[in-house]
């Protein structure tokens, strides 16, 4: 929780100096995320590459754990497929790709910004931040109404990392490993699956 | 962003090469932290320079509302069937 305040933090920050002029205008013209973007995603990659444990979960994970992942994703395509037809600004594309960022929104706001501009970036942000609060002040309501499975779908990516602390408290150790499962599977199709899905 | 693509798909190879390295795995880890720093901030800054997006916060926010609310409803729902279906029944 305390990361996440730091993060939206620094880009309360970034949005204040630019609405007030503070920045100069070549920061703002010479878009320098692109390739800041490479770098993060090159170090993402070797994070999830060395990450032992994720690794060892992955490899003696049993068949019917990829349903967890499964569930998520057709849930979640389902779900804000459903929503984007009530919303006029917001294409069916555009919230499928707001919705495959699942949870993990510092990667799908940059890189939902960068192909479809910022507008689309902030509305992946905040859908995204929501569904990491509403994981970490849920669970509880959630195990016990809908299943031990309940926050592992609702935390999507951030089931391996942010909420898995609260996800253990409340479902247990043999729980925790699905939850890192199911976030490990997610967080590496977050960026896969949001380009595929705004360029085709 | 295949570019990005192939990227990350070349750090994961690297980092299951150098996974037994734990200093450098630190020092990675890390370095993630502060690029997602950077280039919130800079979207932050690109968000904030752009009137258009400036002006329609609210409702841009409403959608981002509507849409989480859309998505963790309906993966709650479905993980409920899985977990009846697949995972309480051979306890």
């Amino acid at each position: 929780m305390k990361n996440s305040l730091v993060i939206v933090g620094f880009f309360a920050l970034g949005v204040i100096l630019a609405v007030t002029s503070l920045v100069p205008d070549a920061i703002i013209k010479n878009d320098l995320s692109a390739y800041a973007l490479y770098l993060l995603m090159f170090l993402v990659g070797i994070g999830i590459g060395a990450d032992k444990k994720a690794w060892e979960i992955l490899k003696n994970a049993k068949l019917k754990i990829v349903l967890v992942p499964i569930t998520v994703i057709i849930g979640t395509m389902v779900g804000v497929a459903f929503i984007s037809v009530f919303l006029k600004d917001i294409s069916l594309r555009e919230s499928l790709a707001v919705g495959a960022g699942f949870g993990y929104y510092s990667l799908s706001s940059i890189f939902i910004g960068q192909i479809s501009g910022q507008a689309l970036g902030v509305v992946a942000l905040i859908s995204n931040i929501s569904r990491e609060i509403i994981t970490l002040l849920g669970t509880p309501l959630l195990v016990r109404y809908f299943g031990k499975l309940a926050p592992i779908a609702s935390g999507g990516a951030t089931a391996m990392d942010t909420t898995l602390p609260i996800i253990t408290k409340f479902t247990g150790k043999e729980y925790a490993i699905i939850s890192v499962f199911s976030g490990v599977v997610l967080t590496i199709l977050v960026p896969f699956l949001v380009t595929f899905i705004l360029k085709f | 962003m295949f570019t990005v693509l192939t990227i990350m798909s070349a750090g994961i190879i690297l980092g299951y090469l150098v996974r037994n390295k734990i200093e450098l795995i630190k020092y990675v880890d890390h370095a993630i932290r502060v690029s997602i720093y950077l280039l919130l901030f800079l979207l932050g800054i690109s968000v904030g320079a752009n009137r258009t997006v400036m002006d329609n916060l609210g409702s841009l926010g409403f959608n981002a509302l509507l849409l989480a609310a859309g998505a963790v409803a309906s993966s709650v729902g479905l993980s409920y069937l899985t977990y009846k279906m697949f995972f309480v029944t051979d306890k």
